[in-house]
């Protein structure tokens, strides 16, 4: 992994898997950008720490859990004030797949 | 009476306030009379509603409470204000007005702060110097030339310019701490977990944390008692929490400070180093004992943070897809829409680090980036534990540079990622840690960074009142001086 270089290609790869619609700039600029970032990344890839277990998070206490009771939510009308095309019932999206 | 709000406290303002000096609505108006004077240039405020501020101030002139009720305070605008516009600094994000108070405003609210608005920041708190946020940089009122430093740099220019008494920001590598260092501020990073991230709008959720930017030490205490408490709406914000106490200054007899030798090697500017050099000899003039240690992992801290904060984003940032809230670009299917809304939305930064963390998290590169980097993680946890083994606190300087001519570093994110060389390594261990200043070099403010084991805030404060006390440094920027 030392040496990483990302083709326009892979960019668009990580771009659709990211819903991100780059222009043809921006994947030439992100492709030299990320080449350049993951290159001091990689500087940890060599260590030798395979048996190390991971850390996810910094809190030896775990997780703070309320009663599983019932509350009430959002009322639909507040839920709905922001969204940039609401329905009646929902959020209106454009058709999967035209 | 004529409210000199240049250098003044939040203690000082609630005294002003308890001895009938003024009332909180005519305190309120002179923040406000400042911020129309001087926040054209030094772009501090995003969002500022005189009337909501002036109303909520008359409000706690009627109910004639005690303690901090009506002092000022503004917040960073990832914290979520019911009824008032919040924008994470992105274009995503324009015009939505949350439905929910954060936690941490909700509590701010209750103690009768006084919101005055909300603060720039780089774009989902994404950078070291508000160049990123979607609406302009702030400038930085010790010269505005140069960069207030980031992400909070909206909250630490707007209390160095006497806009508010003290502000909240947030810290996920340095966020709080760098920006406080950069304008002449104290700023406390609690230990994670302590303070609720109810109704932050998310960036790096085992990274960051939310904290107070103030003018003094025991602001800092002060503000961190309002919101260091228990929620039901943050299920990380959990275990002991000792109550905080207000410092006094005092001697360092029987303290311990760790310092890094090998990590100030690196890069650190000449006068930060000078600066630094300095309160060591402070420390061991009022008792403390100095030794080295080694924290060999910290240095591959960048390198970790980059991988796990782009990666944590990538997840959080997949929630702005333009269907519920903020921006929607039309197109013929949902797809596209999703696409085209992502890519208008955010800006350069954001798209930059969305690129990172997807790619460090696909398959074939999931073990090599993003589980090697949290094992790095564990191996700086296992150093500080170490270090605390044998030291109360560790010290370093908060930045390795003062604050920086606005522009220099934009084209080259590596370089604007090392500005937090040393602060990142404290929230990939979720310890706390405490900016303060540290004197000038060449005419900027340098910062202090005070490092200690989970749930020390009460000793950092301390600490940190016994440096503040001897530096005697003025956080008024000396442009600022003669306006009153």
């Amino acid at each position: 992994m030392s040496d990483v270089e990302l083709t326009p290609d892979e960019v668009r790869h990580v771009a659709a898997l990211a819903r991100l619609g780059l222009d043809d700039a921006e994947v030439e600029r992100l492709g030299r950008e990320l080449t350049s970032i993951l290159g001091h990344v990689n500087t940890i890839a060599q260590l030798p720490i395979a048996d190390v277990p991971p850390t996810t998070h910094a809190n030896p206490h775990g997780d703070a859990l309320r009663p599983d009771a019932a509350r009430p939510g959002a009322p639909r009308a507040e839920a709905l004030a922001n969204a940039p095309d609401p329905a009646p019932e929902g959020f209106r999206v454009p058709p999967i797949g035209a | 009476m004529a409210i000199d709000v240049i250098g003044l406290t939040a203690e000082r303002a609630a005294a002003l306030l308890r001895g009938r000096a003024c009332t909180a609505e005519e305190l309120a108006q002179a923040y406000l009379d400042r911020i129309a004077a001087v926040d054209g240039e030094i772009h501090s405020y995003l969002h500022v509603d005189p009337e909501r501020t002036l109303a909520a101030a008359r409000e706690q002139d009627a109910a004639g409470v005690d303690g901090l009720a009506g002092v000022p305070i503004a917040y960073k605008d990832l914290l979520s204000t019911r009824g008032v516009p919040t924008t994470a600094g992105s274009r995503i994000l324009k015009g939505f007005v949350p439905i929910e108070d954060a936690d941490v405003v909700r509590w701010g609210n209750e103690a009768g702060l006084v919101s005055l608005g909300k603060t720039n920041l780089d774009e989902f708190a994404m950078g070291s110097s508000t160049e990123h946020s979607a609406y302009g940089p702030t400038r930085n009122p010790w010269d505005p030339t140069r960069v207030p430093g980031g992400s909070s740099g909206g909250s630490a220019a707007v209390v160095a310019a006497g806009c508010a008494p003290w502000a909240l920001g947030t810290d996920t590598g340095g966020s709080i701490r760098q920006p406080a260092a950069f304008c002449g501020l104290v700023g406390l990073m609690p230990t994670y977990g302590s303070v609720s991230r109810f109704g932050v709008v998310a960036f790096a959720c085992s990274l960051e944390q939310v904290g107070p930017m103030t003018l003094t030490v025991r602001d800092a205490a002060l503000l961190q008692q309002v919101i260091a408490r228990d929620t039901d709406r943050d299920a990380t914000c959990t275990g002991p929490r000792a109550p905080i106490e207000v410092p006094e200054p005092g001697r360092l007899d029987g303290i311990t400070f760790g310092v890094p030798r090998v990590e100030l090697e690196a890069g650190v500017e000449e006068g930060v180093r000078a600066r630094f050099d300095e309160s060591l000899a402070i420390a061991e003039s009022l008792g403390a004992r100095l030794v080295d240690v080694d924290l060999p992992y910290a240095r591959h801290g960048l390198a970790a943070y980059y991988v796990i904060a782009p990666a944590e984003a990538s997840a959080n940032l997949s929630r702005f897809d333009g269907v519920r809230y903020g921006l929607r670009v039309d197109a013929p299917d949902v797809r596209a829409m999703y696409e085209a809304t992502r890519d208008a939305g955010f800006g350069a930064e954001v798209k930059r680090r969305i690129m990172i963390g997807t790619y460090a998290l696909s398959a074939g590169y999931h073990d090599a980036y993003y589980v090697q980097a949290q094992r790095v993680r564990t191996l700086i946890r296992r150093d500080f534990d170490a270090a605390f083994g044998d030291v109360d606190a560790i010290l370093l300087p908060t930045a390795p540079s003062v604050a920086f001519p606005i522009g220099a570093r934009l084209d080259d994110p590596l370089a604007m990622y090392a500005n937090d060389i040393f602060t990142l390594p404290v929230n990939l261990a979720g310890i706390p840690a405490l900016s303060v200043p540290n004197g000038l070099s060449e005419g900027l403010p340098t910062g202090l960074q005070i490092i200690g084991p989970a749930h020390s805030e009460n000793l950092l404060l301390r600490l940190g009142a016994a440096f503040e006390a001897e530096h005697a440094f003025d956080p008024v920027p000396p442009g600022l001086r003669s306006a009153a």
